[in-house]
């Protein structure tokens, strides 16, 4: 996982709530067996239209919003499906981090796992930013360490996150070796369940 | 010190290690499938790990499957993207010693009627799957939830996942319900009054009289939905409805081992004195048959209902999502929701195919058909489901009403495979998502009960199953 300290990067507004990964990443790119090469499916029902050309109105589509590095977005983003194709599919296309008043547990879950950072700022931040980030050379700025949001005017908002996450995307740590070095508290667990519910063991 | 709740209970028993705020918590059941797993054993192959526990593990084929055709094999398969995906879990899991119940094995099917149907779902479990209806175990007083592919990694590697403990979150429904309203309608009740964000950061609890009135499959399709009200799990308590639900399954404990199971489970249960975070109190004799209108499953009316106005609704976001979903749906702001006709009806998915799902959908289809121009599909949860149907002879009826009977799978809740809508094409649905484009491109999802979609499929129209009712 790559660490996340700081960007500078357009943001795209997208002012919807509730945006599911279905919308996100349609089922029809879930039948990879790779991490990569999501972006092509990346909302890909509000890219392309029913013949699969490209949606001029679409923000991403937009030549304002060519090499967007964050998204800014409606309540509730992630909702639905525990899809990690979610997080891997906005990464593969470029964006490192998605900014909204609320997010849905697994989708916040996974996007730390991916080294992309949810941000949580108040309704009228993200509005503020969302109203900043129309047109074209605007640059939004995040910083990881400071846990702020600065927007193309300058003005700064922070966010909060958990120590932990925090921590760990600073530095691009995988969980499975740290939870690894937990192994003897694993073990004795093991040892302790054998007996309390031998049921559940050679199943 | 205040009592503790269900869910405090089932945490405390499985805390293998707590480091800065975030426990290691124990995982007793990890059900895996072909789509979200490929990519968590490549990177266990990546970094030279094993698998710690394939005994607690267990595999199904299920997102992907066709619905006909099942007993000559993956092989034949025509998506070849699909049957790469359905290859890889066949070698992952013979790579590493995980059972597999494959396509055409009867007792494959979808992983959340599965895992309950083996008696491999037990009260006061901690049970994960790369799926977010992994919420449906709750049914048990298991503390069941979705989690995304890395996670997935994580558990083969460790049997265990990192976690920060949720919020205690109860609903309680009281009372009993007017004639065919049941679980669907709770959960849609439930969803429509807490949105699909309300329940974010919490484990719902679900109590009261009429949740202890539901059987284990009505439990499994309150506690399945929970996760469109944003909750990652619900629960319901175990007791004798549950205990006699597992009694002789295949993974239930057998002889001595069955008593002391017993009175291990029954130490799961919510103290009298505990506190909750957040209650709510629903009266079930006020919940009417409910039915989505838009494209999220918290857009519900009442079947004698009206589709509402985007102007209705209290943020920007939140009124451009509703006047962009009836757009979407072909609905006009006003309209009476059973004027809406419909062009298919689907009757399965992990909410609602289980065999008394079958039963109540089959009690409307009886002595009907279907109406001119719809088509009407039933599919059967797992083959040991379609097995216990046949047995009952609702396969027949079905068929004489104009249903198709198909093969198990999860079929059209999510259009991996072949079962689809094709756009413009409105469905009545059992499953539990009505997003855009879920069921197919341009397809218009509109959720219900088994028995209310059933009834659409003989109206022709959305319809009042209270109309049906003999």
């Amino acid at each position: 996982m790559e660490a996340f300290t700081r960007l500078d990067a357009k943001a795209a507004p997208l002012p919807l709530a509730n945006i599911d990964t279905d919308q996100i990443i349609p089922k029809q790119f879930l039948k990879t067996v790779e991490r990569k090469g999501l972006a092509k499916g990346l909302f890909y029902e509000y890219r392309t239209d029913e013949q699969g050309r490209e949606n001029p109105d679409f923000v991403l589509n937009q030549p304002a919003y060519k090499g967007a590095g964050v998204l800014i977005t409606g309540d509730n983003f992630g909702c639905g499906s525990s899809r990690e194709h979610a997080p891997w599919a906005l990464m593969d296309f470029g964006i490192k981090a998605v900014i909204s008043t609320s997010f849905a547990d697994i989708f916040y879950n996974n996007c730390f796992q991916n080294g992309l950072l949810p941000v949580v700022l108040k309704a009228e931040e993200v509005q503020q930013l969302m109203d900043e980030a129309r047109g074209g050379n605007h640059v939004t700025s995040i910083d990881l360490e400071a846990q702020t949001v600065t927007s193309p005017s300058g003005a700064v908002f922070r966010f909060e996150i958990d120590p932990n996450r925090k921590a760990k995307m600073l530095r691009g740590l995988d969980a499975i070796g740290e939870t690894l070095q937990a192994a003897p508290s694993i073990d004795l667990y093991e040892q302790k369940r054998a007996l309390a519910q031998p049921w559940l063991e050679g199943a | 010190m205040a009592g503790k709740t269900l869910y405090d209970k089932i945490w405390d028993a499985h805390v293998v290690d707590t480091q800065d705020g975030e426990s290691i918590l124990y995982i007793d059941l990890h059900l895996i499938h072909e789509v979200t797993t490929p990519q968590a054993f490549a990177g266990l192959r990546a970094n030279r790990r094993g698998v710690r526990r394939p005994d607690r593990t267990l595999a199904v084929a299920d997102h992907n499957v066709p619905t006909e055709g099942q007993a000559l094999g993956v092989d034949a398969v025509a998506d070849e993207e699909a049957r790469l995906q359905l290859q890889t879990l066949g070698k992952n899991v013979a790579e590493y010693g995980i059972e597999y119940f494959p396509m055409g094995d009867i007792r494959n099917g979808i992983v959340h009627v599965v895992g309950p149907e083996q008696g491999r779902t037990q009260p006061g479990m901690t049970i994960v799957c790369g799926d977010s209806h992994t919420s449906t175990h709750g049914a048990f007083g298991a503390l069941a939830h979705g989690i995304g592919t890395s996670e997935v990694e994580h558990v083969l590697a460790t049997q265990t996942l990192r976690q920060k403990k949720a919020k205690n979150f109860r609903v309680r429904i009281e009372g009993e319900p007017a004639p065919g309203v049941g679980a669907k309608d709770y959960a849609l009740a439930v969803i429509g009054e807490i949105g699909t964000a309300g329940g974010t950061g919490y484990v719902i609890e679900y109590a009261g009289s009429a949740v202890r009135a539901l059987s284990m499959e009505g439990r499994m399709t309150l506690c399945n939905l929970t996760i469109e009200g944003g909750a990652r799990a619900g629960l319901v308590a175990p007791d004798e409805t549950t205990f006699e639900y597992i009694k002789g399954r295949p993974a239930a404990p057998k002889g001595g081992a069955w008593e002391m199971a017993l009175s291990y489970w029954k130490t799961f249960f919510t103290d009298e004195d505990a506190v909750f975070d957040r209650e709510i109190v629903l009266d079930a004799a006020t919940i009417a048959p409910s039915v989505t209108w838009g494209t999220s499953p918290e857009d519900v009316i009442p079947i004698t209902g009206v589709v509402p106005s985007p102007d209705s609704f209290d943020t920007p976001d939140k009124r451009a999502s509703a006047a962009r979903a009836l757009e979407y749906m072909g609905l006009t702001a006003g309209q009476k929701i059973t004027d809406a006709k419909v062009d298919v009806v689907f009757i399965g998915s992990c909410t609602n195919s289980r065999i008394e799902d079958l039963r109540a959908a089959a009690a409307i289809a009886e002595g009907r058909r279907v109406a001119e121009g719809v088509r009407a599909m039933v599919v059967p949860g797992s083959g040991l489901v379609a097995a216990q149907a046949e047995e009952e002879g609702l396969d027949e009826v079905f068929k004489a009403a104009g249903f198709e009977w198909r093969e198990p799978g999860c079929s059209m809740c999510l259009g991996m495979n072949p079962d689809k809508l094709t756009p413009g094409q409105r469905s009545a649905s059992t499953s539990n998502r009505n997003f855009e484009g879920r069921q197919g491109r341009g397809g218009r999802t509109h959720l219900m009960s088994p028995a209310m979609a059933a009834a659409a499929a003989i109206a022709g129209h959305i319809a009042d199953v209270r109309d049906f009712l003999k």
